[in-house]
C-alpha cells in the first residue's frame, strides 16, 4: 500500500485532530454560558504569557516528560504500563528517603543519589508486574493498574505512620535540608541575565528530562537492547527466533519504565514540593499515556506532547481562577484532546489519507 | 450452444494505486475444470473474491449462465449457484459436520427440522457424488481430508453449480489429493463447473480442461490444458523462461555433522510433538523432512534452532548441544554453527514492519561486527544490506524499505541472504519457497545447492513434496512426531512417499 508523506502523518494529522478538540471544547464553553475566545486568550495568556506562566507549563511538562518516556518505552516492547502513577509515587518515597537521611554537600550531588533512589524504587515497583507478566502471563495492564492502589496505601502508611515528622498534622515528611534542594529555572537563568519568574516551579531536572528523551531516543533506535525491545513488541515468535529471551527482555523494558517514573520524583517531590506529600503525582502518570499516544511513543513527539499538556494545565489552572467555567470542565478539555490525539486517531487519518492517495493518483 | 457458466468481461480492481485486477476477461464452459494458475500477488484471489462477493469490482461484468449478474456479498454469490472452498476452511471445529452444513442455511428459527431435511438431502448428495462423510462426527474429530469434502458438501448443500477451489491441495498428503481430484472428475461428469486455483503445474496439467494464467493482474493467456506444456505455461507466469528442475550433481557426504538421538518435544499443551527421533545430517548433503503440515517437522527445526526446549541429545561436529536451559536458546545456536530459516518467515524469520536493514542484523545484533561501543553499528547494518541484496538480487534493492513492502520471494531472499551469509555448518531450512513466486523459487533452490556443494549440511522441511524430491539427497518421511521411513531421494517417488506420509509403515529403512 501507499502511504502519505512522513510529514502528514507526524504534523498534519495531530494538528487536525487538537483542531476538532478545540472546536468541540469551544462549543461545549459556548453552551454553559461563556466566550470561547476569552477562554483561548486566558489559557494562552496564563500559560505561555509569563515567565511565571511558563514556569508552570514547563513544571508539569516536566512531569509528563518522564511519564510519558516511560509509557512509550514500554509500548515498544509491547507492554502497556499504565502503573506509571503508582511507579511515580513510590519513586517519590525512595527520593524522599535518600534526601532526608543523607546528608550532602551539594544539591548536585544530591540530585544525583536522589535520582538513583527514585529510578530504583521505581522500577522495583513495576518489576513484580513484570515478573508477573514475563513469567506467570498475568497481564501487565492489570497489574500495574492494581499496583496503583497499593502504592497509594503504602505511600499513605508510611506518610502516616512512619515518615510524619513528631507532632506535624498532615501527612507529609519534613522538608528536606537546603542542600538537597534544587535550583529553580529562576536561579539558573539570572547569571545569563534572563529574568524568570521567582515563584514559578520549574526547576533544573527540566533538563534532566530533556536528557532522558535524548538516551531513550539512543536506547531505542541504536542500542542492540532497543532493537531487541522493538522486536518483541513486534513479534513475540520473531524474537524467540531471534535468540532474544522475552522474560529478560520484559524484565528489562520495565524496569527502565519504572525508573523513568520514579525519576518524576525528583522533579515534584524535590523541585516543587521539597518534602514529600500525599498525592504528589497528581494524575501524572496517567497523562503520561496519553503524552505517549499523541507522540507516538517517540522521544521528540513525547517532548512535545508533555509541552502541550503541559500548558493544558496550567492553562486549565488559569481558566478555573478567573472564569466561571469550573474545574471539572478543564478535565473535559483535556479529555477531549486525548480523546481526539489518540482513541479516535483513525477517525481523522483514514479521510486524510484516502485524500492523499486520490490526490497522488490524479497527479500521477 | 450453451451459455458459459461464468463469464467476465473487462473485471478491473485497484487498491489504491495497485491494480490487482486489470481488464480481465474470461469465459469457463459449463462441466469442465478450468484451472486458474499465476504467481503469489498475480490477482487470482482477488478476481476470485470479486467472484464471490468479498469485493466490488472496478470496472466490469460478471455474467452467469448467461445473464448478467450482480454480486454485492457472498449471499449473492451463493444465490447465484457458486460456491466457494477456502484455503483455510471455513468450519466450525466443535459442531458435528451435519451442524456445519446447515450452519447459515437453516430453514426457519428451529433447527431440528433443518436438521433432519439435511441429513436426507446430504444422503443423496453423498450417494450422488459418492462424497461419504459421517455426519454425526465433530470436525475436530475427522481429519484434513474429510473436512475439505464437508465445505464442498456445504457448497452443494447451498444448490452450488459452479465450485471454486482455492488451492485445495495445500494440506493434503498426495493421496487425500488424488481423492480429491476423483471427486472433483465425478462432479464435473454430473455437469458441475470447477475453477480450480492453484500454483502448481503439476494439478493443472493433470486434472484441467482449460487454464488460464495470470501475470500481475492481468490474464495473459487461456489455452486448452492438452494443447499446452509445463514450460509453457511457467513462462506465462513469470514472463521469461524458468528452470522447472533443479540442477543436480550426486552428492558427496563428508563426516557427520549434525546427529539426532532420542529427540522427543513435548509442547506446551503437554502434547508430544517430536517421539524418539533419530537423524544424521552429513557435511555436503541435504536430508529432506517430508510430512504432512503439523506432524512435527515444525517442532522439529524449531527445538533444533532453539526456539523451544526439547530431551534426548544432539551434536553438532560431535559436541553435545543442551536441549534446554542455558545454551538452547537461538542465539546459542547461531554461535554454534546453526543458521535457520524458518517456516514462517512472516511471523518469525523477519519483523514485518522493521526496516531491511535491521531485518539484515535480526537475530545477529549483538554480533561484534554491528557494535560500535554502546550502539549499533546501524551504517554497517545498512552497508551490510546493500551488499546483501545486491548479491541476493532482492528487489527492489532498498535497506530503507519496512520487510512488508517487499514481495514474499524477496523477503524470503532476505532471509536466505541473512542466514546462508553467516557460513553456518548447519542450515536449517523450513519451507523455503512457501509464497514464493516461480523465479524467486529457482534462485532459493540454486543457493541451497550452492550452499551444499561447499560441504556443509542442511536439514530442509517442506510440505511440497516435488521440492522434497528435487532437492533432497536423502528423504525421511515424518508421521505423528516419528521417522516412518528413511529413503534415498533417487530410490523413490511420490507414490511411495504418500504412503509413509499418512502413517503406512513401509520397510525398516
Amino acid at each position: 500500500m501507499e502511504k502519505m508523506p512522513k510529514w502528514a502523518d507526524v504534523v498534519l494529522i495531530p494538528v487536525i485532530s487538537l483542531l476538532l478538540a478545540a472546536i468541540i471544547s469551544a462549543i461545549v464553553i459556548l453552551l454553559i454560558g461563556e466566550s470561547p475566545m476569552e477562554a483561548l486568550d486566558l489559557m494562552v495568556t496564563g500559560a505561555l504569557g509569563s515567565t511565571y506562566g511558563w514556569g508552570y507549563t514547563l513544571y508539569y511538562a516536566t512531569n509528563f516528560l518522564f511519564t510519558g518516556l516511560a509509557v512509550a518505552v514500554a509500548a515498544h516492547a509491547g507492554l502497556f504500563n499504565i502503573g506509571g502513577e503508582g511507579q511515580a509515587m513510590i519513586g517519590g518515597l525512595g527520593l524522599a528517603i535518600v534526601c532526608l537521611y543523607i546528608p550532602f554537600p551539594h544539591w548536585s550531588i544530591a540530585l544525583l543519589v536522589a535520582a538513583v533512589g527514585a529510578g530504583l524504587f521505581g522500577a522495583a515497583w513495576a518489576a513484580i508486574p513484570a515478573y508477573l507478566q514475563a513469567k506467570r502471563g498475568s497481564h501487565i495492564v492489570i497489574t500495574t493498574i492494581m499496583f496503583n492502589f497499593i502504592a497509594a496505601a503504602v505511600l499513605n502508611y508510611m506518610l502516616v505512620s512512619v515518615l510524619k515528622p513528631k507532632g506535624a498534622m498532615d501527612p507529609a515528611t519534613a522538608k528536606f535540608p537546603e542542600t538537597a534542594q534544587l535550583p529553580s529555572l529562576h536561579e539558573i537563568l539570572a547569571p545569563l541575565g534572563i529574568e524568570f519568574s521567582k515563584s514559578a516551579p520549574a526547576n533544573v531536572t527540566l533538563f534532566v528530562g530533556l536528557a532522558a528523551c535524548v538516551v531513550i531516543w539512543g536506547l531505542i533506535w541504536h542500542t542492540p537492547l532497543g532493537h531487541e525491545i522493538r522486536a518483541l513488541g513486534k513479534s513475540e515468535r520473531g524474537a524467540v527466533y531471534a535468540g532474544i529471551s522475552p522474560v529478560r527482555t520484559v524484565m528489562i523494558t520495565m524496569l527502565i519504565s519504572g525508573a523513568l517514573c520514579g525519576l518524576m520524583a525528583t522533579n515534584n517531590v524535590m523541585g516543587e514540593a521539597e518534602r514529600l506529600v500525599l498525592n504528589a503525582t497528581e494524575g501524572a502518570g496517567f497523562i503520561g499515556i496519553a503524552v505517549a499516544l499523541m507522540g507516538r511513543n517517540h522521544p521528540f513527539g513525547v517532548f512535545l506532547a508533555a509541552i502541550l499538556f503541559g500548558f493544558l494545565y496550567q492553562g486549565g489552572a488559569e481558566l478555573a481562577l478567573w472564569t466561571n467555567i469550573p474545574s471539572e470542565l478543564i478535565v473535559v478539555i483535556q479529555a477531549l484532546v486525548i480523546l481526539f490525539t489518540g482513541a479516535l486517531d483513525n477517525m481523522v487519518r483514514i479521510p486524510i489519507e484516502k485524500i492523499f492517495l486520490a490526490f497522488r493518483k490524479e497527479n500521477a | 450452444m450453451t451459455a458459459p457458466a461464468i463469464e467476465l468481461k473487462g473485471i478491473s480492481k485497484a487498491f489504491g494505486p495497485v491494480q490487482a485486477n486489470k481488464d480481465i476477461s474470461i469465459s469457463v464452459e459449463p462441466g469442465t475444470i478450468h484451472g486458474i494458475i499465476g504467481e503469489n500477488g498475480a490477482g487470482k484471489s482477488t478476481l476470485m473474491s470479486i467472484l464471490y462477493g468479498f469485493y466490488k469490482a472496478d470496472k466490469g461484468e460478471i455474467w452467469i449462465k448467461g445473464t448478467r449478474t450482480e454480486i454485492p456479498d457472498s449471499l449473492a454469490a451463493i444465490s447465484a449457484g457458486i460456491g466457494m472452498v477456502f484455503q483455510h476452511f471455513k468450519l466450525v471445529e466443535n459442531f458435528t459436520v451435519l451442524e456445519n452444513i446447515v450452519l447459515g442455511a437453516e430453514d426457519s428459527g428451529l433447527l431440528m427440522p433443518s436438521l433432519s431435511r439435511a441429513r436426507k438431502e446430504l444422503k443423496e448428495l453423498e450417494e450422488e457424488y459418492e462424497l461419504y462423510v459421517d455426519p454425526d462426527k465433530r470436525i475436530d474429530e475427522i481429519g484434513v481430508g474429510m473436512q475439505q469434502r464437508v465445505e464442498i458438501l456445504k457448497a452443494l448443500y447451498r444448490k452450488a453449480e459452479i465450485l471454486i477451489l482455492d488451492e485445495p491441495t495445500g494440506v493434503l498428503t498426495p493421496a487425500e489429493a488424488d481423492q480429491l481430484f476423483r471427486i472433483l472428475d465425478r462432479l464435473r461428469s454430473e455437469g458441475k463447473t470447477i475453477i480450480l486455483i492453484t500454483h502448481k503445474l503439476r494439478e493443472i496439467m493433470e486434472y484441467t480442461d482449460t487454464v488460464s494464467v495470470m501475470r500481475r493482474g492481468q490474464m495473459t493467456a487461456t489455452v486448452k490444458t492438452a494443447e499446452s506444456s509445463p514450460e509453457q505455461l511457467a513462462e506465462l507466469m513469470v514472463g521469461r523462461k524458468v528452470l522447472l528442475r533443479v540442477d543436480k550433481v550426486p552428492a558427496t557426504p563428508g563426516k557427520p555433522i549434525l546427529e539426532i538421538e532420542k529427540l522427543s518435544v513435548v509442547d506446551s499443551a503437554g502434547v508430544q510433538r517430536v517421539k524418539d527421533i533419530d537423524l544424521t545430517v552429513r557435511a555436503g548433503e541435504i536430508l529432506g523432512i517430508a510430512g504432512v503440515a503439523g506432524n512435527g517437522q515444525s517442532e522439529l527445526l524449531e527445538v533444533l534452532g532453539g526456539m523451544r526446549e526439547g530431551t534426548g541429545a544432539i551434536r553438532i561436529n560431535g559436541q553435545p548441544l543442551p536441549l534446554s536451559g542455558a545454551g538452547s536458546d537461538a542465539r546459542s545456536r547461531r554461535h554454534d554453527g546453526i543458521a535457520h530459516v524458518p517456516e514462517d518467515r512472516q511471523r518469525e524469520g523477519l519483523i514485518m514492519d522493521f526496516h531491511a536493514w535491521e531485518n539484515v542484523g535480526f537475530g545477529y545484533h549483538r554480533e561484534p561486527e554491528y557494535q560500535k561501543g554502546l550502539f549499533l553499528d546501524n551504517a554497517a547494518l545498512r552497508a551490510d544490506t546493500a551488499a546483501k541484496m545486491e548479491k541476493f538480487d532482492v528487489r527492489p534493492p532498498n535497506p530503507w524499505l519496512a520487510a512488508k513492502s517487499f514481495s514474499g520471494g524477496n523477503q524470503q531472499k532476505i532471509v536466505v541472504a541473512r542466514e546462508i551469509e553467516r557460513n553456518p555448518d548447519l542450515l536449517l531450512i523450513g519451507q523455503p519457497t512457501r509464497g514464493v513466486d516461480i523465479g524467486a523459487i529457482e534462485f532459493i533452490h540454486q543457493q541451497i545447492m550452492a550452499l551444499r556443494d561447499q560441504g556443509k549440511a542442511i536439514l530442509l522441511v517442506s510440505v511440497e513434496l516435488e521440492e522434497i524430491l528435487s532437492l533432497s539427497d536423502r528423504v525421511a518421511v515424518m508421521f505423528d512426531g516419528k521417522i516412518m521411513g528413511e529413503r534415498p531421494a533417487d530410490q523413490t517417488d511420490e507414490k511411495e512417499l504418500g504412503l509413509l506420509m499418512a502413517g503406512v509403515a513401509g520397510e525398516a529403512a
